[in-house]
């Protein structure tokens, strides 16, 4: 599904990512931990095909693809999708509109009929229950006045209605209570498929009780340091990052 | 006389025009003609016209139009649908047969000027230039000694004009440049109610240069609802400037949409002149190429218990430029005013420009008053987010600025109007826009 090979990407003139190495096959959920600063979110908008990540080396096959050329739009509608760390708040344009927008965007792209406006409808308001969201959100500007929790669960009923071939959760756990979080969870499992594959960046092992890895991988200082089983998550809330502190490569 | 070398015939040329054997009117004209003559066209030296400047006045002659507005087809006008009656105006003339007002209510008057000055002059001479008086504005002053047709839409004490009222300006369609002045004339009376949308279209090709002045009376208890839209051609110039009165506890509501024009300038004037007056004074434009959009006001707050608020947003791209200067005026004893003004700009290109100049001059100490502009860019993460979800770029930039412009427009409160409105600045942004869900939830 996904292949990283050797991936170099800077910001802003500084290296951030050092020569990073993944393979997830189709099916797979890998976690990613790290300490703070170490790539994480960065390795997160590179797969997105964010600006101004600047991809320096090596490559990036999705799909038997090279992604780095394309733009995010045709990542998305290649199934690509990234749950962000901080959802982006958009004065103005209501969620439902937005929802809506994406979907058929999508659609089109892949050459599928739009949905029309009873179908969507239809459509998401099964997602929102799923999610335990109300309508009242979706009506909302997208993210305006969220709370912590309800963005999160937002980037979740996006990720719903956009059945992504490969999701990338960047902390999509932080700043959930309890339940939001068995129900965040619920909702990546949903998508849990033979021919779908996740990868879970987080700091908290709990989350892995919910969705439980294939792989565990300590990203620190630009590179994989360590690769695992879930195991490896517990020994590193025993532990912490110590172990990968190292020197800074130069 | 060189102020007036961009006119053929100069000032001379009213002789011609309507209501030359009213003495008043001739008095009138002739004032204004001395004081432009003595002021000339507006020059950057002026403070308020500082970074307008006529240009396309320099380099064409306009050849005022005096008789006719001929025949030519004019197809596909705009209109808000359902109104109460419709006057069009090609290059300033009535054209009779696009227009249709046989169904307006009792107690409604809505007709070209030239007509009112006809059957009813004692009335335009109790109202004509009693709102819009001022020393020092040439194009004023110009309007004044050129007028020739334009509108009059008067409401008597009490009626509630439940449809809008809607008037189009065309220009255009002639071989030379041609000028034209409309004078319109808006009288509210005592707790009557009306709105009025204006459509200003460009047509075929052709320079041409519309110096509007509109004088609007909203009186005590009034609620007035002043709709523009300004979507002239490349070619075109387009000056107007409105006077405005509003009596006690009346409401005085104004929204410019400008999306067009080679050269624009809405100036406006309000005094709020009697207690419980309320003013909401907005606009968006958006301009591209290399036009030039100016908003200019000036809110008088003149009697205690007055409020009014302005919120112009406005989206550049290419090398266009755009100018908003406002000013909210609080008089020494004019106690618990409420002012705010609000300017925002959003800049698309790294040519474009804008000049924003709020200002709040109080005298009066015990008020609530506000201002603030902004300038800025798209903003790029919300770009990415919006494209990481499958949004295609050109789309999620529309998506972007259409939700910018959403709270200006926002403040229009009728909202059939906000609709058409919106839907016309849907249709100004770059092809590939695709809306499926409906922007009305928003609202
Ligand atoms: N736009 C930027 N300009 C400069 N430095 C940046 C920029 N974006 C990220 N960085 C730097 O890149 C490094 C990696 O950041 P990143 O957000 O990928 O970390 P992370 O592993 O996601 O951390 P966290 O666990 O705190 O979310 C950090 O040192 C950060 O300061
Ligand atoms: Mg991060």
């Amino acid at each position: 599904m996904l292949e990283i090979k050797d991936l170099h990407a800077t910001v802003q003139g500084k290296e951030i990512l050092k020569g990073v190495n993944l393979i997830i096959e189709p099916g797979e959920v890998h976690a990613i931990m790290g300490p703070n600063g170490s790539g994480k979110s960065t390795l997160s908008y590179v797969l997105a095909g964010r600006d101004g990540y600047e991809v320096t080396g090596g490559r990036i096959i999705y799909e038997g693809e090279d992604l780095t050329e394309l733009d995010p739009e045709e990542r998305a509608a290649k199934g690509i999708f990234l749950a962000f760390q901080y959802p982006v708040e958009i004065p103005g344009v209501p969620n439902s509109t937005f929802l809506n927008e994406a979907v058929n965007a999508v659609r089109r792209y892949r050459g599928e009929d739009e949905l029309d406006k009873i179908q969507f409808v239809k459509m998401l308001r099964a997602k929102t229950k799923e999610l335990n969201m109300s309508d009242e959100m979706l009506k909302r500007a997208v993210n305006v006045g969220f709370s912590g929790g309800e963005k999160k669960r937002n980037e979740v009923l996006q990720m719903a209605v956009l059945e992504p071939k490969l999701s990338i959760l960047d902390e999509t756990d932080s700043g959930l209570d309890i339940d939001a979080l068995k129900i965040v969870s619920d909702g990546v499992n949903a998508l849990r498929a033979p021919d779908r594959s996740s990868l879970v960046i987080t700091h908290y092992q709990r989350l892995l009780d919910y969705i439980v890895p294939d792989k565990v991988h300590v990203l620190a200082r630009g590179r994989i340091q360590k690769t695992g089983g879930k195991e490896l998550a517990l020994e590193l809330e025993k532990n912490g990052y110590a172990d990968y502190a190292g020197e800074e490569a130069a | 006389m060189t102020a007036v070398s961009f006119l053929e015939g100069g000032l001379d040329a009213n002789r011609a025009l309507p209501g030359d054997g009213l003495d008043w009117l001739k008095k009138r004209r002739d004032k204004g003609a001395e004081k432009f003559g003595a002021l000339g066209l507006p020059t950057p030296k002026l403070e308020s016209w500082k970074y307008t400047r006529l240009r396309p006045l320099d380099d064409n002659t306009y050849t005022p139009v005096l008789d006719g507005a001929g025949d030519a087809s004019v197809k596909d006008l705009p209109s808000v649908g359902d109104v109460a009656g419709r006057l069009v105006f090609v290059n300033g003339k009535l054209r009779e047969d696009l227009s249709d007002v046989s169904d307006l209510p009792e107690g409604v008057r809505f007709g070209p000027l030239d007509e009112i000055l006809k059957d009813d002059p004692a009335w335009a001479e109790a109202h004509l230039g009693v709102v819009a008086q001022d020393a020092d504005q040439a194009m004023l002053a110009l309007n004044d000694a050129m007028m020739d047709s334009g509108f009059v839409l008067h409401v008597q004490k009490g009626v509630v004009l439940r449809k809008p009222v809607e008037v189009v300006m065309v220009g255009g369609m002639t071989d030379q440049p041609v000028a034209y002045f409309p004078r319109n004339l808006i009288v509210i009376e005592p707790n009557a109610q009306a709105t009025l949308v204006k459509h200003h279209v460009g047509r075929g090709v052709g320079a041409y240069f519309a110096n509007a002045a509109t004088e609007i009376d909203v009186a005590d208890g009034a609620i007035f609802k002043n709709y523009k839209v300004q979507a002239e051609s490349m070619q075109a110039t387009h000056v107007s400037t409105t006077h405005a009165r509003v009596g006690r506890d009346a409401t005085f509501e104004s929204f410019n949409l400008s999306i067009g024009g080679l050269l624009s300038r809405s100036e406006a004037w309000i005094t709020l002149a009697g207690e419980g007056a309320h003013c909401g004074f907005n606009g968006a434009y958006m301009m591209r190429g290399n036009e030039h959009c100016d908003n200019t006001s000036y809110i008088d707050m003149a009697v205690p218990n007055t409020t009014c608020k302005q919120v112009y947003k406005g989206v550049l791209d290419d090398a266009a430029r755009a100018v908003f200067q406002g000013k909210i005026h609080v008089a020494r004893d004019a106690q618990k005013a409420d002012g705010r003004m609000l300017n925002k700009t959003l800049l698309l290109s790294n040519e474009a420009e804008i000049d924003t100049k709020p200002e709040l001059e109080i005298y009066a100490d015990d008020v609530q008053c506000a201002h603030g502009a902004t300038t800025g860019q798209l903003d790029q993460t919300a770009l990415f987010y919006l494209r990481s979800r499958g949004i295609p770029e050109a789309l999620a930039r529309n998506m972007l600025v259409q939700s910018f412009l959403g709270d200006a427009l926002d403040e229009i409160t009728d909202a059939h109007v906000r609709e058409v409105f919106m839907d016309r600045v849907v249709h100004w942004l770059p092809a590939h826009c695709y809306l499926a869900g409906e922007w009305k939830e928003s609202a």
